[in-house]
Formats: structure tokens, sequence, C-alpha cells
């Protein structure tokens, strides 16, 4: 199935939802409707600390034309005293943030729901809540939060003894840095910090509630995976999973920050409470507000190298902002920024730090582009010191099969060593530069990730295809499998259907994250398929009266085996349906699997940039990025994820923060003040695929979602740095800050 | 929850009828790109809206007899691009003006709205300041005119009185070898607010600048007439040190604050960086023009 030479695996067939968007047809969750319908609407936290003291509702419940409203007493209460985690989550968290209690935590946090007969007549009432609070000192900065006298989020989390707002760190050790460092000849030191970016989805979050008066329920919404929707939604609302039904509806942009609820417990409750179906959608100041971006940071990275260019050592400390509640990316932080290079000797550490601001969610390659940022800014300033170039130093170092990374794994065949070579060979990387402009390079490393997918393949009476899935499609997964069902059956794309079932029809299915979708399910789409292809063959026999064995399935249709099979001419798939009847039944199998063998991806970008001197303004001038993407099953797929991630790198290096005022509140939570680049800020972002298939995949499939944004970030500062010699080691490199860097180089720090 | 009343006149006098009955109650709606982004967010809630956009003289743009131009306070900027003649003479006023949002916002947007909006950052009011448009307003107590720069009195005040609504902007005719230009500096390229706006119109003659006028937004709380950046100009050939001192005259101007736009040091540099490239885009289509 590795073959290059496969007929619809490669092909960029056409997307089998796009005519449902482009005519605006396709449903999303705020376009459910049920009769009956009522609106929820949230009271959110005025202040960003402050404990609760009382809630009063009575006056909102009195409230003409309000039918139910609820508060933390009607959300299950994790005890904070034991974790229960579902995936990376903890429901003690989840609780608390879905629904205050005890304390809010940030300006925005919900406090109540209300649900009522119009949206207006629910944000109404949420206005007659009467709220107490004792206000409480806050802090947002991570430098701020872990000063000894900083105001504690959580009295009851601990760090040395002592209540504190450091919640949790990781350490990840190889070799000796000490005795790595003792042998160096030139070593570099740096801090650097970074900004919470949002990941920036156009859909606000949004879903339809209905709990039958038989308690089952059944929840329309937008997210990255119905499973994690019902799995949580039921022990917040304290139901079985088996009486709610999670039906995804089509998602705008999750980037992952649609891998936790907000808004499906709560639904949930108001409609149990109201006896109505309930829809709520977030406005856009609600997102930017509440739901998660991805952490701030404060890093150190030192490395130590040889005079002859041997790096020897490499220690990382990174600090990473989890928002109101523990959990933030450190992982990805302190495990990837050093997975791309064989270094002998590592010591990374992550460290999880709670502030005043909404708790952070998964967004693209969660923490691993803060890694990168600081150890590649690092390997730039030693491969300067070292007069080595920059991508000669990676690939010197480069992490190749049978190297031993710090955060655990020896790697299998992985495809690094062939990106640093493509892009050395580019001619992006020989091509002149201009006044004003600078050429900066960077790595990047993202784990990927397997878990559990299932699938169903079931024919047709009339021998075509229909493929269900469990996850929701944010990156092409369903034009993939066509590709991938259509060569597994030897037949046209087109007579394959792929769609996602919901948490009632088909297997549980881990939720899109990871870069896993496509090479999970493929996987249980080629075990159904194949289990199909055996059936198809049975019948055929049995048409023909041979041994199964003497049949073969060849360009979609059954044929004996050989000559001693016999003379017979071929059985299509439809011939085989229009049979399936008399031959034995309906045709169709699925699989339920824990898929293993999913292997990190690695890209190298190269950046062009030019700043207009005068006014501080940086440009992306050009870009090209080389990923080892495995096997391109959808290229046009595969590309647009590439250039996706490098248009989110360039966000959250030039442009994006939130900014708070000084009652602790964001004051930029739209998308005029919070500055994601529009598509005139970028130029064409080109993309090289590099296949090396993953030899554990049946079809060669690595993930290829996330790692295009971990090296944006450090090769963009890198490409400043080359054009103005200054090194900016605070993101964003915004035009007001790169101004005052270049009239007072020390502002860059 | 109030009722809101929607009211379309054909006439002037009916819409202004209508708008001054209702007091403060009433809100004007021309291309509603303001306004109804204020009323979704709850900053306002009014209780009649008076669409302006079934008026003729509040929608019509008319080239006068000796060259002027009079265009109606709710003409959008898609609307305006379209005139033959318009960008030719004011190509600085119709890019200040299109430069504000998306294409389907130039469709709606109108200069008058972002007049009267009031914002000190509004793209087209530096623009129409540097043109020397004079505004023309009616009430329940009849018409009158004032330069666009007495216009804004503050962030979201105007002195527009009880019951006026804005009809139309005036522009002079143009001497030979005259034109205009604005640039704003903004993070992005397009699809976002002016951190400083400069507009610059003048006239050349035999190389010599004989006349021009500076607008200035972001940096104040109404957009600035910067007359010293004017003089600096006027009697000079654009030299660097007519630019230079045209530049530092607008970085003096300034009274800007810091907020999440831009820092206050950051908007008086570029205030200045700005007026020198728009001066010079300006003379560069003076001289073909």
């Amino acid at each position: 199935m590795n073959e290059m030479s496969n007929k619809w695996i490669g092909q960029s067939t056409i997307r089998p939802d796009g005519a449902e968007k482009v005519t605006g047809r396709a449903e999303f969750a705020a376009d459910t409707n049920m009769p009956g319908m009522i609106w929820g609407s949230v009271l959110r936290s005025p202040h960003a600390h402050a404990r609760i003291v009382s809630i009063d509702t009575s006056k909102a419940e009195a409230h003409p034309g309000v039918k139910a409203v609820v508060t933390a007493q009607d959300i299950v209460d994790f005890p904070v005293d034991t974790p229960v985690p579902l995936g990376i989550q903890d429901m003690r968290w989840m609780c608390r943030n879905i629904m205050a209690r005890e304390k809010v935590l940030f300006h925005g946090h919900p406090l109540a729901a209300v649900a009522a007969t119009s949206e207006a007549i629910a944000a109404e009432a949420c206005k007659l809540i009467e709220m107490e609070y004792e206000v409480l000192p806050w802090v947002i900065e991570i430098e701020d939060a872990i000063k000894p006298d900083a105001p504690i989020l959580h009295e009851y989390l601990e760090h040395d003894g002592k209540p504190s707002n450091i919640t949790g760190t990781l350490e990840h050790k190889l070799g000796d840095v000490e005795e790595g460092f003792a042998q160096a000849d030139v070593i570099i030191e740096r801090s650097f910090t970074t900004r919470p970016v949002h990941q920036g989805y156009i859909e606000p979050h949004a879903c339809l509630v209905s709990v039958a008066a038989d308690g089952k329920t059944t929840i329309w919404s937008s997210s990255q995976g119905q499973f994690m929707v019902r799995a949580m939604t039921a022990m917040l609302t304290d139901m079985p999973q088996s009486d709610i039904r999670a039906i995804p509806a089509e998602i705008g942009g999750g980037f992952g920050g649609k891998t936790i609820v907000y808004l499906e417990p709560v639904a949930t409750m108001l409609s149990k409470k109201s006896g109505r179906p309930v829809k709520m959608v977030m406005s856009r100041e609600d997102v930017m507000r509440a739901s998660g971006p991805t952490s701030g940071s404060m890093s150190t990275v030192k490395i130590g190298a040889t005079k002859d260019g041997q790096i020897v050592a490499a220690e990382g400390t990174f600090y990473l902002q989890a928002g109101a509640l523990p959990g933030s990316p450190i992982r990805g932080a302190a495990g990837c920024g050093f997975a791309p290079y064989n270094i002998p000797n590592v010591h990374s550490v992550g460290i999880d730090v709670v502030s005043n601001r909404s708790k952070v969610a998964a967004y693209r390659a969660p923490g691993a582009p803060i890694g990168a940022f600081a150890v590649e800014s690092v390997l730039d300033e030693v491969a300067e010191a070292l007069n080595i170039d920059p991508l000669e130093l990676r690939l010197r170092h480069a992490a190749r099969e049978g190297t031993k990374a710090a955060h655990g794994p020896t790697y299998p065949l992985i495809g690094f060593v062939e990106t640093i070579e493509a892009a050395i060979e580019h001619p992006h990387y020989k091509a002149p530069l201009g006044k004003h402009q600078g050429r900066g390079v960077a790595s990047g490393f993202w784990f990927n990730a397997g878990g559990e997918s299932s699938a169903q393949v079931n024919i047709t009476e009339d021998g075509n295809v229909v493929v269900t899935t469990g996850h929701p499609d944010i990156g092409g997964s369903r034009a993939a499998i066509a590709n991938v069902a259509a060569e597994l059956l030897g037949i046209d794309y087109r007579r394959v259907s792929v769609l996602i079932g919901d948490t009632a029809t088909v297997g549980y299915s881990n939720l899109t994250g990871g870069s896993r979708v496509l090479f999970a399910s493929a996987m249980a789409v080629t075990d159904s398929a194949g289990q199909v292809i055996t059936t198809l063959c049975e019948r055929a026999a049995k048409i023909w009266d041979i041994d199964p064995d003497a049949v073969t399935w060849e360009d979609g249709e059954a044929r004996p085996a050989g000559d001693n099979a016999g003379q017979f001419e071929p059985l299509s798939l439809a011939d085989i349906a229009a049979q399936a009847t008399q031959t034995g039944g309906p045709i169709g199998h699925g699989a339920q699997l824990n898929t293993t063998g999913a292997q990190g991806g690695f890209a190298t970008h190269i950046c062009d940039v030019e700043v207009d001197m005068d006014l501080g303004i940086v440009k992306v001038l050009r870009y090209t990025s080389f990923q080892d993407v495995g096997r391109a099953v959808h290229p046009a797929y595969v590309e647009g994820q590439m250039q996706g991630g490098v248009a989110q790198g360039i966000g959250w290096a030039l442009n994006e923060e939130y900014i708070f005022d000084k009652d602790g509140h964001v004051d930029n939570p739209g998308f005029l003040d919070y500055r994601m680049p529009v598509c005139s800020d970028l130029p064409m972002l080109d993309a090289v695929m590099i296949e090396v298939p993953n030899p554990a995949h049946p079809q060669g499939v690595r993930g290829v979602g996330e790692v295009p944004l971990v090296p944006a970030l450090a090769a963009i500062a890198n490409a400043v740095h080359n054009a103005l010699g200054l090194r900016f080691s605070s993101l964003p490199m915004s035009p007001p800050k790169v101004l005052a860097a270049l009239e007072m180089p020390e502002a860059a720090e | 929850m109030t009722d809101i009343q929607y009211v379309a006149p054909n006439t002037l006098d009916e819409a202004v009828g209508a708008f001054a009955a209702a007091g403060d109650d009433a809100r004007v709606l021309a291309g509603g790109t303001d306004l109804l982004v204020q009323m979704r967010s709850g900053m306002v809630e009014p209780g009649l809206i008076v669409d302006i956009k079934q008026v003729a003289e509040l929608t019509s743009v008319e080239e006068t007899a000796d060259g002027g131009f009079i265009v109606g306070a709710a003409v959008s900027g898609a609307v305006l691009e379209e005139h033959p003649r318009f960008g030719q003479v004011w190509p600085g006023v119709l890019e200040a003006l299109n430069l504000i949002g998306s294409t389907q916002v130039q469709g709606r947007a109108s200069a008058g709205g972002n007049l009267c909006n009031g914002s000190p950052a509004a793209d087209s009011v530096p623009a129409m300041y540097a043109a020397g448009a004079i505004v023309t307003v009616q009430g329940p107590n009849g018409s009158r005119q004032m330069p666009v720069e007495e216009f804004p009195v503050g962030p979201g005040k105007t002195n527009l009185a009880p019951g006026e609504m804005l009809v139309s902007f005036t522009l002079p005719p143009r001497p030979p070898a005259s034109s205009d230009a604005y640039l704003r500096m903004i993070p992005r390229t397009e699809m976002d607010i002016a951190v400083v706006g400069v507009g610059v119109s003048l006239t050349l003659e035999d190389g010599v600048c004989t006349a021009a006028r500076v607008g200035l937004g972001a940096v104040a709380p109404t957009v600035l007439l910067v007359d010293a950046a004017a003089e600096a100009l006027i009697g000079s050939t654009l030299d660097d040190a007519a630019l230079d001192a045209a530049a530092a005259a607008c970085s003096a101007a300034c009274n800007p604050i810091d907020d999440k736009r831009g820092t206050i040091a950051y908007r008086t540099k570029v205030a200045g960086v700005l007026l020198k490239r728009t001066a010079t885009i300006a003379a560069d289509r003076a001289k073909g023009a």
C-alpha cells in the first residue's frame, strides 16, 4: 500500500464537504433548531479574582420568559483533592472552568446561566442575578504569579510545601548536562517570553441540547470530538453515557480549542430543568475572554558546543501559563524543544503556572512552538558563534533512526534529515536578499498520536460504499479517507461517501487532535475494508462455487486467482452487491482499534522578512516549509495544513497578543484588535512535502497537522535577527516594539 | 425589551423631521457599519432608526460647474469609487474612504457615517480635512455649513445640534497640478484601525508647493488640522528639509494616548514618518495631474 503508484492515495480529490460549504448548506451547531427551543445565556464574572459570597437567582427566575437558571450547584462537583482524569483533562478543573465554584478566577468566568424564550430575555435575566463577591487581588503574568507574595489562586495546591501558583512540573533528562557543559567551548544562554495566543477559529462555540422527558439527551455541538462531548457532559451532569447522543456538527475551525466543553453541560442542565431544547452560542467576545488560548511562556535555554561544532549539552526551563486552572502544555514545550536533535546531554523542565486568565486549551502542537522558539533561537546564536551555517549545524545533529530522545523514545524511521537537506538544496536558501531584509531558519518536532478509532465500511445494495468514521473533520479527513477506501477497494473515489457518525452510530473514537485522525481512522478503515474484501471474495466463490481462497480482489472486482481456479467472468462490486441477499446477506464490516505506531513529525522552515525601518513593520516576504509528511494521502490538504500552521505562526510571532487593562480584563476581545494576520499580510506560503512513509502504518501515514506551526516563531525571529542584527527574545515582534528596538537595541530583550 | 421603529423617508425634510421629533432616542442609519455594531454590542438601544438612503441629497455625487464636488453623506465608498471623475481629482479622499473595512463594508460605509461616528482614528476624516471640505448639516432650524475640521469636538462627539443631521461634503475646485493622498499605519495590511493616519493635499507650481493642507488622525481626541506642517511645505520644493520640518510639526501636534492600538512614543514618531510619505505621494500625483 506504500506504493507511490497508487491510483487514489496521493490525489487531491474534490473534498466531499465542499459543495455544501460553498453553497451555505453545511449545518453548523448554531444553525440547528428544534420545536420549542429556547435560548441560554451565561452570566460571567466582572472580576478577575473574587470569592463568591452569595448568588441569588430568584429575581432572574421570576422574570417573564425565563424557564430555567443554572449555577455551579447544578453541575457535578469533583472535589479538588482527587484527580479525575479524562484524556489529558482533569474533571476537577473542568467542572470549575465551566461554572465558577467557590471563586471566580478570571474576568468572564461563567457564574450562572439562564434559559429563556429569547436571547434578549435570557441576557436581561442574567443581569437580575444578584451576586455578592469578596474581591481579591489578581495576577496574570507568569513572572508576577511566581513571586513569593503573589495572590494565590488555589490555596490547596502546593509547591515546595507551600500554597503556590506553580501547579505542576515535568522533567526530561538524558545523560549528564553538567558534564556536557564542562566540555563546551561555547555556551549560549538566553531567556525568552511569548504571549498567550488564541486559536482564532472563525466559528464561536455553539450547541443545541435537548433533554427529553425520559432523560434521553441529544447534543448538537461544535467540537473536535463527539465522544469527548458525551463523556464530559455525562460526568458533569451525572448522566449515563448511554443516555446521551452527541452529534458532531460541521465545524468552523478548532485547532485544538474545541477539545474541551464549555457550553454543552450547562445547556444540558438548562434543558433538563426547563424541559425545553436549549441553544447556546458564544459571542466573539465570550470566546476571546473565556475560551482557551494557548499559554504565554517564560523560558530559559542554554546550549553548549565544542569549537569544532559539536553540541554537547542543552538545558531548558519552560514556565507556561495555564490560565485559571492547572494544565498547561508543558509536555509540548519541554518535550519537543530538543527532540529534533541528537544531543548527548539534555535536561528539560516544564513548569505549570496558574493565573487569573482563561484556562488554556490545546492549540496546534500545544507547547511545542514555545519550546522551539527558545531552542531554535539559541541554536541560531550557537551557529553564529561557531561560524557554521545554521542548517548545517542542524543537519549535523539531526535525529534519525536510532537516536534516543530526551523525552523517551528511540526514534524509528523518521524523515528529519531529509527536511534539512531539502531546505539546503532549495533555491530559496540561496536567493539574494535586499536592504533591510533577512533570512532565518528553524526546525521543529511534534509527537503525533494514535489511539482509539472506529470505522464501519458498508456496501450499498447498488454496489457503492459508505464509510462511517468517528472524528469531526477539521483538516480533510473525509477526503483522505475516501481516497484510502477507494484505493483499497479498487474503485473510483466518487463511489465512496465518508460520513462522520455520532456517538450512537459509530464506535468510540478519541477526539480529533494530536494529528491522529487520518493515522488512526485510516487503520480502522483499512481493517474494515480488508474484511469487506474477504467477504466479497467469499460471495464470488459462492457464486462460482469454488474455494474462497481461489478468488482475488483486483481493480474493484473479484477474479479467479489463477488458471487452476477456473474460468469465470470477473464480478464487480455491483454484481456481488446485487446478489448479496442470495449469497449471505448485507455486506459491511467495522473495526474498533487502539492504534499504535504514530511516529513523530519533523519540519524545517526558511523565512525571509523585510523590515520597514521607520515604522517597525516586519513583513514576511517569502516562506518555504519542508516537512516529512509520511505519505500525502491528499496532497492539497497536506499543503493546506502546512500553510495554515505557518500563517498562525506568523500571527503569533508578529502581532497577536492579549492586552489586559488595569482591572485584569482583556482589552482586545475581538478580531479588530486581536491582530491575526489577514490574507494580504502573507506571501504565498510554499510547502515542500517530503514523503518518508511511516512503516508502522498501512498507508505510510504520519500526522501532518501540527508540526507546521512549531518552527515558525523561531524562523521569523531568526530572520529578523538576520535583517537587523537584533535578537527579539520577546514576542510578538509588533511594530512599536521593533521601532523601539531600532532606536534602542536593548528594547529587543 | 424595547421596540425599534424604522423609517426610510424619501425627502430630506421628512428625514430631519422624523429624526428631530424623536430626540435622543433616534439614530441615523446610513451604511450601518458603526450603528449596527454598536446596537449588537448593546452600546446603543435606539427607539427610532432613520434610514437616510432614500434621500437624494444624501446619496448623490455631483460635480459642480466650477469643478468642485458635492458628495452626499450616505454615499458609500464603493459608489464613490465608480464615479468617473471623483477619484481622478481626489484620489486621497477616495483611498482613505476605501481603506475602511472589507469589500463588503466598503459597499455600505460612507464618509458621512465615518465623520459622524466621531472617531479620531476615522480614515476618511484626515483626508477630508486635507481636502478642505465644507460640510452641510440640516436640522429643524434649517441648514448651515462649516469647515469639516469644526465638526468633531471629541471622541464620539460632534457639534451637530439636537435634531441635526449631516447632509453632504462640498469639495472645492482644484487648481492645476493639485492632488492629495492618505496613508495610515496599521500593524496589518487591511481590516484594521489606524494607529496614525495622515492626509495631505497640495498644489504645485513649477515644482514649488503653493498650497497645502495636512490632516492627522488617531493622535489626539479629534482629527487634527496641522497648519504648521502645511506651512512647512508651502513655499518649498518638498525637499528633505521641508519634509523634515513638516514631519516635526506633525509629531509636535500629537497628543496621543497609550492604548491597545499603539504607544505615545510610537504614534508620535510615526506621525512624522507618514507625513513625509504621504506628502511625497501627493506631490507625485500632482506632477502627473
